[in-house]
């Protein structure tokens, strides 16, 4: 299994990112303070932002390479994304928030349905709309929907730093059980140790949209 | 008020107005989210231009409006011309043009409310639909539209409203024929200039008024619950 290659430059106003790494492990933490460019390289690799210039591969297809003049459409980069706050879609229940991935792409409803909604605990919640969710609740839909669109790699963007301290707790475990039973190398960002501490096998650390070390 | 007092030219002018007003609606809605659309996810050259051009009917004299209409639809005009011509649609004179005034005096309303509906919505939760794999027009239909729904709907009712009270364009480009153009507005113009006219003139005021507020609290409850079902 091949995971994530990404080498990119981009130019923001004042701000330039000019990272690269390799993200060879099943999780892969991004870490590094607020504006160091986390976010920027999810966004990069979901194809929401494209990058002045650079190549970036995911579990072997090359998605983006800008000497190749490669630019894929993020519904065909097979990226699951996980917002900070969920980003549920809010006319919808969590039923179908679940279901859209399989839905928008007419392919059938995923075998891995009643699966990953048990995994993650949701049997209870699948009729609610997202409004009457927990943030930890919220997360898990979010992490539910990313993961039934069949996705090649898992991008997380800090899911937990919008849940306070106690909950952050309750969710931490599913994290955990997800990097085990789903064989899809995951991609989080974070800026708080512990987490990554406890879900990752490298940790790339950003400093000013700069690579300072990839262990 | 007895409703048996409306008299049947009152009536006419009243489901004239009615249906002008909803025929207006329906018929520059899909052109009012195009172009909201425009505003609020691209930018383009002149943009500004384009912004004040929409708004112009808000601070225009409605007769210049309506004289600009005539000199563009009218059997004569530069479009109107053709239109007569080669597709046989007259607009001036019919209740059709009125629609069309209507229309255009009620575009700014329905576009800034769809606009501001638009800019409301987060651009990640669309970058979720196609990370998801929706195509864009798939994450057009279901997530940004439902989205705007409640905008579109308070726009479209504003510029109903709108269209109930329009008179200058109106009267300008389409005139005031009873059953086909005459209006509440130019029913009551054209009682306050008969001698006897005064009761009617009060009837026909007061069904303005009623019908207006109705739109406008109409307006406000659809702004209402769709924040209540939007709120996340």
């Amino acid at each position: 299994m091949t995971g994530i290659e990404f080498k990119a430059r981009l130019r923001l106003g004042d701000f330039t990112l000019d990272a690269a790494f390799t993200g060879e492990g099943r999780v892969t933490a991004l870490f590094g303070p607020s504006g160091s460019g986390k976010s920027t390289i999810l966004r990069m690799i979901a194809g929401l932002l494209k990058p002045d210039e650079g190549r970036i591969v995911l579990a072997g297809r090359v998605v983006f390479d800008s000497a190749l003049g490669v630019d894929l459409a993020p519904r065909l980069r097979r990226v699951g994304l996980v917002f900070q706050d969920g980003l549920l879609f809010p006319h919808m229940s969590v039923r179908q928030n679940l279901l859209y991935g399989s839905w928008a792409r007419r392919a059938k409803r995923s075998a891995a349905f009643d699966a990953t909604v048990g995994i993650l605990d949701l049997g209870g919640l699948l009729d609610r709309a997202p409004r009457h969710l927990s943030g930890g609740e919220r997360q898990r839909v979010a992490i539910g929907r990313a993961l039934l669109s069949e996705p090649a790699v898992l991008l997380m963007d800090e899911p937990v730093a919008a849940i306070d301290q106690e909950r952050r707790a309750e969710i931490l475990p599913y994290l955990e059980t997800l990097t085990r039973e789903y064989p899809i190398p995951l991609l989080y960002v974070s800026h708080a140790l512990d987490e990554v501490d406890r879900l990752a096998q490298q940790i790339v650390l950003l400093r000013e949209g700069q690579v300072v070390s990839n262990e | 008020m007895n409703p048996s007092d409306i008299s049947p030219e009152e009536w006419q002018a009243i489901w004239l107005t009615l249906k002008v007003a909803i025929v207006a609606v329906l018929g520059s809605l899909p052109v009012a989210v195009a172009v909201a659309w425009l505003l609020s996810y691209r930018n383009f050259p002149g943009k500004i231009f384009v912004e004040a051009l929409i708004s112009l009917p808000l601070v225009l004299p409605p007769v210049v409006t309506g004289y600009a209409l005539l000199i563009l639809l009218g059997r004569q005009g530069y479009i109107g011309h053709f239109l007569d011509k080669d597709l046989g649609i007259v607009l001036a004179f019919r209740w059709t043009g009125a629609a069309v005034a209507a229309a255009v005096m009620g575009f700014p309303f329905m576009v800034r409310g769809i606009r501001l509906s638009f800019d409301a919505i987060e651009r990640d939760l669309e970058g979720a639909a196609s990370s998801l794999g929706a195509p864009g027009w798939l994450v057009f239909l279901s997530v940004t539209l439902p989205l705007a729904v409640p905008g579109l709907l308070s726009g479209a009712v504003l510029a109903f409203g709108r269209s109930l009270g329009e008179f200058g364009a109106t009267i300008t480009f389409v005139s005031s024929i009873p059953g086909e153009t005459r209006t509440i507005s130019s029913t009551i113009y054209a009682l306050l200039q008969t001698p006897d006219g005064d009761a009617a003139v009060l009837r026909l005021c007061a069904i303005s008024v009623v019908l207006s507020l109705a739109s406008l609290i109409l307006s406000e409850l659809l702004i209402r619950s769709g924040r209540r079902r939007l709120a996340r």
